[in-house]
């Protein structure tokens, strides 16, 4: 099944620089972008079932459903040094949220590799996998699935 | 004293405080080197003027499972604006691990005028100092390095081979899963393909984070460390020593702090570590 557009642009967009530093700017910048699971939603200590697994920047995730029906995802990332979790967590926050249950569901942890590349150290690549994979476990849920 | 003099370490000289580096950030003397496994890190914030050392880009041989020669030395310490004075100031991710491997690659070169930043990356975040992600301007220097010495820091596997015949003292520093066979790899990291599991015959298990404090990333004081390298674990400071752990970053983290923390007087890093000795026909393994 295809990916919802807004991220298959963002794979797009990364996919259109060559150059690591371009591609690391990039990164960055959604980076900066990230903004914390509000208070409505969560607060701290935040819930152990809400924790990714794997991830060594402690990050949680959360998906609230709204009156349409579409989801609204919610991140925190605890590491101070957590900027791929970070950037991650805002590519799919602005990809995804809005979207029906169903549709989130379908994305892959595949993802991660076209969007950091050389940037995925040895480390961070399966906590990074585990966050996308927490997200479709949310959204399986929220659609009934297991 | 220092507070970290006052640790009663063998070459308390090598290792500084965030403090020492702050009231240094200007000293032409003195080049920060930034070395992480997240290569993310460094552009996304600095201590102002520290440059970037990548372990894979800059440490090793794009080609050969090798480090880089005395030619990539050079232009690297060209590139970092360093001279054979230069005091060089490593700090890093992931408690000083890559920060310990690029001092120990360093090393292979003879350029002792090195240092460690206690704590590296996560204490300077933690006292809320400074970063920046301005990288600095750098002038290019005329570095001329040895050619490498690897004989007195670095162990090869036919060597450890020899070392283990000969009852020699070895460290494995992975996880105790990892040393015992069950795991391939470090928690939460990929099997990077070693076809074997368990640990070097003779090896003690002391994984590497026991050495730091885990609030902040320093390192423990020498009575600490001798507590846990020699009475617990039965290591003698005269004895060579070899370390070892996966690709041979954690282990140069411990082998930091035997060589220069506690002394111990001819202490190895061996590189080749699991990855290679996992993967070898014929070397011995214990579960």
């Amino acid at each position: 099944m295809a990916l919802p557009a807004a991220l298959q642009d963002v794979l797009d967009l990364f996919a259109t620089f060559d150059d690591p530093s371009d591609r690391t700017n990039l990164l960055l910048s959604y980076a900066d972008q990230f903004r914390e699971v509000t208070p409505d939603v969560a607060t701290r200590p935040f819930g152990r079932d809400h924790l990714v697994p794997h991830c060594e920047s402690e990050a949680y995730a959360w998906a609230m459903k709204r009156p349409d029906g579409t989801l609204k995802l919610h991140f925190a990332v605890e590491n101070p040094a957590g900027i791929s979790a970070k950037a991650l967590a805002a590519i799919l926050d602005r990809s995804l949220s809005g979207l029906p249950p169903a549709q989130i569901a379908e994305i892959t942890p595949d993802i991660v590799e076209g969007i950091f590349r050389q940037n995925i150290s040895m480390g961070k690549g399966m906590g990074l996998m585990s966050m996308v994979q927490a997200v479709r476990s949310l959204a399986k849920a929220a659609v009934g699935k297991t | 004293m220092t507070e970290i003099t006052a640790r009663g370490y063998a070459h308390p000289e090598v290792l500084v405080s965030t403090d020492w580096v702050a009231g240094r950030l200007t000293d032409p003397a003195v080049r920060i080197v930034e070395s992480n496994e997240d290569t993310l890190l460094y552009p996304s914030g600095h201590i102002p003027g520290a440059v970037h050392v990548d372990w894979t880009a800059d440490l090793n041989d794009p080609l050969r499972r090798d480090y880089i020669t005395r030619a990539g030395f050079e232009a690297l310490m060209s590139r970092i604006g360093a001279t054979r004075d230069t005091t060089v100031v490593f700090y890093g991710d992931k408690n000083n691990w890559w920060a310990c491997y690029a001092f120990w690659v360093f090393q292979l070169f003879g350029h002792t005028n090195a240092k460690v930043m206690d704590g590296g990356r996560l204490k300077w975040q933690k006292e809320g100092r400074e970063l920046t992600r301005d990288v600095p301007a750098i002038a290019p220097t005329t570095y001329k390095a040895p050619e490498r010495h690897d004989a007195p820091v670095r162990a090869f596997r036919d060597e450890v081979l020899k070392h283990v015949e000969g009852k020699g003292q070895l460290v494995d520093v992975r996880s105790p899963e990892e040393y015992a066979g069950t795991r391939m790899h470090m928690p939460d990291y990929p099997n990077e393909g070693a076809l074997r599991g368990g640990h070097i015959p003779g090896a003690r298990s002391i994984p590497w984070a026991r050495a730091i404090n885990p609030d902040d990333g320093t390192f423990k004081t020498a009575d600490e460390l001798a507590d846990l390298y020699t009475k617990t674990n039965h290591l003698d400071r005269e004895q060579p020593t070899i370390a070892y752990c996966r690709i041979g970053e954690r282990s140069s983290h411990t082998w930091f702090a035997l060589r220069y923390l506690l002394g111990f007087r001819n202490v190895r890093n061996y590189d080749g570590s699991w990855t290679e000795w996992g993967n070898s026909v014929g070397v011995p393994i214990e579960k």
